[in-house]
């Protein structure tokens, strides 16, 4: 805990602060529609065009949980935890090739959440409910990590004597947040993301050119970083030590496949305006991986720097001792504000899915819109609170772990998602059969492991879990469905046809 | 078949055997890292001829 405040910091902070409450609220009567129902509260009406849908998707996958984390991994790990760049390389080609399907079906269909998707393509109440449980199950330690990259920030600024500090903070600025959202929906996050990106960018063009310029420039960095490893031994190095090279390419992969199926990069694409829009995202979106590949390389710049803080404190170390304090507010701000953006759209992305594929199937299934968009806000509060009581009260690193092993879950979906996109080919039992599978196999290596990513595999070295619990899945799904198919049981329904996934060209010029 | 250049930015950042070295190094930066940035500019540029190619 930081004994000395930091007002001037504090300052620059809570303006920025004020300024994007106001945007929040704002919002609501922005691209004006009825907030009562569902696809306008929680997917903004699909009208996101090319710009929005940049800033949104963009505040949306790189979050301030990122901006603290990546850097603190490669502080310690060095090359290893570049990872995160292969990973934000490839997941737009695949994207490109997989999203725009998603959306035409969801548009043409009137589906808002991938859950809704599996259950027209696959006539599966319970497939259905095993991707939405598992997008809610994966998404809410992933809310609760935005809280500490708020808090990393609030800590590095200082609250004196106050004890529980960073708890206030917290508290007060996600209640702000629930109310904002509850009221103006995904319009919200997507506004303030404007503002937000804005000011990232800004703090990682200063951080990139000022700070390696006091460091003796680039060079200087890299050679101070591999001095350090070399000074400590083992496998961290500037270059993939021996070893490395499985885990790194399959953390990458594995990465990639997750994130594209989690509820907020899903509700974030489909509150897109076209198919051509999410295209286009997919050649101007590296610019955020050029961010962020910079933003890991401050984590070089703190052993060049001498830092000696630990973790995740690493980054906000780093910005108050190289930048004049009002700066370092406004960067706080950016990581801070950086937090609110996804945190809004996950938590709006988990109650499309509780809205849609729990509460009406099996607890209402007459819900009239506005009853429908008022479970949906409703839930939305209950999560962002579930939230808030795990990281005051729980120990960091529960949802570190829980969020760990989200993204190994959330991987489980691909195949009745993804593959489902392209082709009916797998049976819904095959492949709830092999969703469980995957679960369980996931849960139970990760746990063996005494939680960690990787398992060593013989002959192949250490893999990441998530790839081993899918081969497993999509091994039995198929499995299953050869036997089925044998036994020449009939096909159940299917509610989409082949056109529904091609570009409408009557609705879209692309 | 314009859609299998989508595949080259897998390969070429999911192959570390490519760039996994310190030789040549670029402004300071190690092979290693300019290398992957320089794919976050190719990457979009393949993305645009197949996106290209759909329209056409």
């Amino acid at each position: 805990m930081n004994a000395t405040v930091h007002w001037t910091a504090w300052g620059v902070f809570l303006f920025f602060f004020a300024l994007v409450t106001v945007l929040g609220f704002v919002a609501a009567r922005w691209k004006r529609a009825d907030l009562n129902h569902l696809h306008e509260w929680g997917l903004g009406g699909r009208r996101f065009g090319t710009l929005i849908t940049w800033f949104l998707l963009g505040g949306d996958m790189y979050t301030a949980y990122t901006m603290v984390a990546v850097p603190a991994l490669i502080f310690a790990a060095g090359a290893y935890g570049f990872f995160a760049l292969p990973y934000t390389i490839a997941v737009y080609p695949l994207m490109f090739l997989v999203m725009p399907r998603l959306w035409n079906v969801c548009r043409k269909h009137h589906y808002l959440t991938l859950a809704d998707f599996i259950e027209g393509r696959y006539a599966s109440h319970w497939l259905a409910l095993a991707v939405a449980a598992t997008g809610v199950l994966a998404t809410m330690p992933y809310i609760a990590l935005q809280l500490v990259g708020m808090q990393v920030a609030f800590e590095a600024m200082g609250f004196g004597d106050v004890k529980q500090g960073a708890e206030i903070a917290l508290i007060v600025a996600f209640v702000v947040l629930a109310v904002y959202t509850y009221t103006s929906g995904l319009r919200a996050p997507a506004l303030i993301a404007f503002v937000k990106d804005i000011m990232v960018y800004v703090f990682v063009i200063a951080a990139v050119i000022a700070i390696p310029a006091r460091l003796g420039g680039y060079g200087a960095v890299f050679a101070a970083a591999d001095q350090a490893f070399t000074a400590k031994g083992g496998a961290a190095g500037i270059l993939l030590g021996a070893g490395q090279t499985m885990p790194y390419v399959t953390l990458a992969i594995g990465s990639t496949f997750a994130l594209l199926l989690y509820p907020h990069v899903v509700t974030g694409t489909l509150a897109a305006s076209s198919p051509g829009t999410i295209r286009r995202n997919m050649m101007l979106l590296p610019a955020y991986s050029v961010a962020l590949g910079l933003i890991a390389l401050l984590g070089y710049m703190a052993i060049a720097a001498g830092i000696t803080a630990k973790g995740n404190a690493i980054v906000p170390a780093l910005i108050m001792q190289s930048f004049p304090e009002w700066f370092a507010g406004f960067c706080f701000a950016a990581i801070a504000l950086g937090a609110l953006v996804p945190a809004a759209i996950m938590s709006i992305g988990a109650a499309n899915l509780v809205t849609r594929n729990f509460w009406r199937p099996y607890i209402n299934a007459n819900m009239q819109p506005a009853q429908e968009a008022r479970v949906a806000k409703i839930t939305s509060l209950v999560l962002k609170f579930g939230a808030l009581l795990f990281v005051v009260f729980l120990p960091l690193e529960y949802a570190i772990n829980l969020q760990l092993l989200g993204g190994i879950w959330m991987q489980q979906v691909l195949p009745a998602a993804f593959i489902g996109l392209f082709t009916r080919w797998f049976r819904a039992e095959g492949l709830l059969a092999g969703w469980a599978l995957g679960m369980g196999l996931g849960t139970m290596l990760c746990w063996l492991q005494g939680v960690k990513p990787v398992y060593p595999l013989p002959g192949l070295g250490a893999v990441y879990i998530g790839l081993i619990a899918l081969t497993a899945n999509i091994t039995l799904a198929a499995l299953i469905t050869v036997i089925a198919n044998a036994r020449s049981k009939p096909h159940a329904k299917d509610a989409t046809v082949a056109a529904d996934y091609e570009d409408d060209a009557a609705l879209t010029r692309s | 078949m314009r859609r299998l250049l989508l595949l080259v930015p897998w390969i070429a950042t999911l192959t570390p055997a490519l760039y996994n070295q310190r030789q040549p190094y670029l402004w300071g930066f190690p092979f290693f890292y300019w290398y992957l940035f320089l794919w976050l500019f190719l990457s979009p540029l393949l993305i645009f001829i197949v996106y290209r190619g759909r329209r056409a």
